[in-house]
């Protein structure tokens, strides 16, 4: 593995996203969504558009609900006894909210929070997951994917030799490259990370932002984060979420050095959250 | 420095709780050891009360399948037999159905419905065997013989017995281990476009498994001990049929059949013999149940 440069500056913008991104055509767009869980609301009236091929970064303090946000984009939310969510959720330019969720899973992938790969399984079969669950059984289409996938989640190098090892036997950052490796196996349109790296130590960071940077050629990103340094070093877009509301969104560029909104600028100048 | 003076703060008070706490080992001791030995005198009191049968028909006695008390020829084997089938056949039809009410009482039912069901399924552990085999012979005998079944009483009237009893213990525990399946582990499978039921297949029961084969072992060793309901409806005829419909017997049965009339000492050691011959059988089926659920452990 070539040493990692990691891009710790606090607050400036690597150049990657410096540059205005060109207007890409809308991947899914949120129109008036409320969630709540049983009676407590928690998303009030979110919208929003995320454009294909670039990443967008949904920040905010605790409880803001930033998770409810991207886990309605899959459907996850619906999962939670008790939990609803209603308005209108388009992917592309098909109601998502009217789609099997089954189906609409399969091409809005997801990463969580902790690392997940499945005990039971082999770091092979981890990728292959999603695959085998849509039927795939032809052992050299597998093979290829899995290291296909395994390259672009950027692990290949560190696992190729072990691949018919445990995958709960692989260091926290590289678990969680495994889970994307899964996630990108079933060539998903839009990857939904929610708080990917938080826990996860800064070097295992770098290289999972590093990764972010190089998708996002292929695909859509919608990352939840903590940290404000990250959403300005990975996304083009950014939302500001405070209790339940989108307070603002736009290029991040603009977000982190003139925001619109007084809320905006007292959260990313650290006067609260 | 500072060590010593912490060695000095235990030593101090400690000549005088080191009397206390040699009692207090004592004692504990003492007390897991009246364990050992009440399992050490039942299974040499065992050996010395079947010490003729052995004598008489050495190792062989494992592999006799004749049973005659008339002139005093004694075999276990249709005994063996009978125990092992009918608590095979348990475990056939209670295993899929226990596992099946379990992944639907976790995944499925809604929460209260899930709740009622769990307290029927107590109840039913708690129900005196006795009882399940008034109910077979009232109501599964008379039922297999309207199916036409020959007689009514046999092995598979047993075994379906057994399964009724050991129902409840394989339900509860699978549900338990279901239950511990990590929230993230399953929503990690759903995200990829799992349904419920892959869910279950890729992620829920591969990470139980060990407790449902502890399960299964469990309810194994309840199966072949189990004495009255059996005795009720498995018809009582120490012969070894190809047929699940034919009467056949159990080791627990016939010990609690002939044990009161036993007439000649023979009789009595051959029985005795059978009993010991039982415990060896659950010690071993428990312990390969150990070494399994050892194995299953350590390889996660």
């Amino acid at each position: 593995m070539a040493a990692t440069e990691i891009d710790m500056r606090p607050m400036s913008l690597p150049a990657e996203s410096s540059a205005t991104p060109k207007a890409m055509p809308i991947a899914m767009s949120v129109r008036d969504l409320r969630a709540s869980y049983g009676a407590a609301s928690v998303l009030k009236d979110v919208n929003l558009e995320v454009r294909e091929r670039t990443v967008t970064a949904i920040i905010g303090p605790s409880g803001c609900g930033k998770s409810t946000l991207i886990r309605c984009l899959n459907r996850m939310h619906e999962a939670i006894p008790g939990a609803t969510c209603d308005g209108d959720i388009l992917l592309g330019d098909r109601n998502a909210l009217a789609l099997d969720p089954v189906l609409l899973r399969r091409e809005v992938g997801m990463v969580f929070q902790r690392p997940n790969p499945f005990p039971t399984m082999t770091i092979a079969q981890n990728v292959a997951a999603g695959l085998v669950l849509n039927g795939v059984c032809d052992h050299a289409v597998l093979a290829e994917t899995v290291e296909k996938s395994l390259r672009r989640a950027a692990l290949w190098d560190e696992v190729k030799d072990k691949l018919d090892a445990p995958g709960v036997g692989l260091s926290g950052g590289q678990q969680q490259r495994l889970c994307i490796a899964r996630a990108l196996a079933v060539e998903p349109r839009v990857l939904l990370l929610d708080e990917p790296c938080s826990a996860l130590d800064p070097i295992a960071t770098g290289r999972i932002e590093e990764l972010l940077l190089q998708i996002k050629d292929q695909l859509t990103v919608v990352i939840v984060t903590h940290n404000m340094q990250q959403a300005a070093r990975v996304s083009e877009y950014t939302v500001f979420m405070l209790m339940g509301e989108m307070v603002e969104y736009g290029l991040t560029r603009q977000m982190f050095t003139k925001p619109t909104d007084k809320r905006t600028e007292d959260y990313i100048t650290g006067r609260f959250g | 420095m500072v060590t010593a003076v912490f060695d000095r703060a235990r030593r101090v008070p400690g000549s005088r709780e080191r009397a206390g706490d040699l009692l207090f080992r004592l004692t504990i001791s003492g007390v897991a050891g009246i364990i050992l030995l009440a399992a050490g005198a039942l299974a040499w009191q065992l050996a010395r009360e079947s010490a003729s049968t052995w004598k008489s028909f050495g190792l062989a006695f494992l592999w006799t399948s004749t049973w005659d008390p008339v002139s005093d020829v004694f075999g276990v084997l249709p005994f063996l037999y009978g125990t092992a089938v009918s608590s095979l056949l348990a475990l056939l039809i209670a295993v899929p159905l226990g596992v099946g009410a379990a992944i639907f009482l976790t995944e499925l039912a809604p929460k209260r419905l899930a709740d009622i069901l769990m307290f029927a399924i107590e109840l039913l552990a708690a129900v005196p065997s006795v009882i399940l085999g008034l109910m077979g012979i009232f109501i599964l005998v008379p039922g297999m013989r309207a199916l036409g079944a020959p007689y009514g009483v046999g092995m598979l009237t047993a075994g379906l017995i057994l399964a009724f009893m050991v129902l409840p213990y394989i339900t509860t525990i699978t549900r338990e281990v279901l239950l511990t399946v990590p929230r993230p582990l399953k929503e990690a499978m759903y995200a990829l476009g799992g349904t419920r039921w892959e869910v279950v297949r890729g992620v829920s029961l591969p990470y139980a498994r060990s407790g449902i084969v502890g399960a299964v072992f469990l309810s194994l060793g309840r199966a072949l001990g189990e004495t009255m309901a059996v005795t009720m409806v498995i018809g009582n005829t120490p012969k070894i049929s190809a047929s699940l419909l034919a009467p056949g017997y159990s080791m627990a049965a016939v010990i609690a059949n002939e044990l009161a009339e036993a007439a000649s000492d023979a009789h009595l050691s051959a029985l005795v013999a059978i009993g010991l011959t039982l415990m060896v059988v659950t010690i071993v089926v428990n312990g390969a149940a150990r070494l399994m659920l050892y194995r299953l452990g350590s390889r996660k």
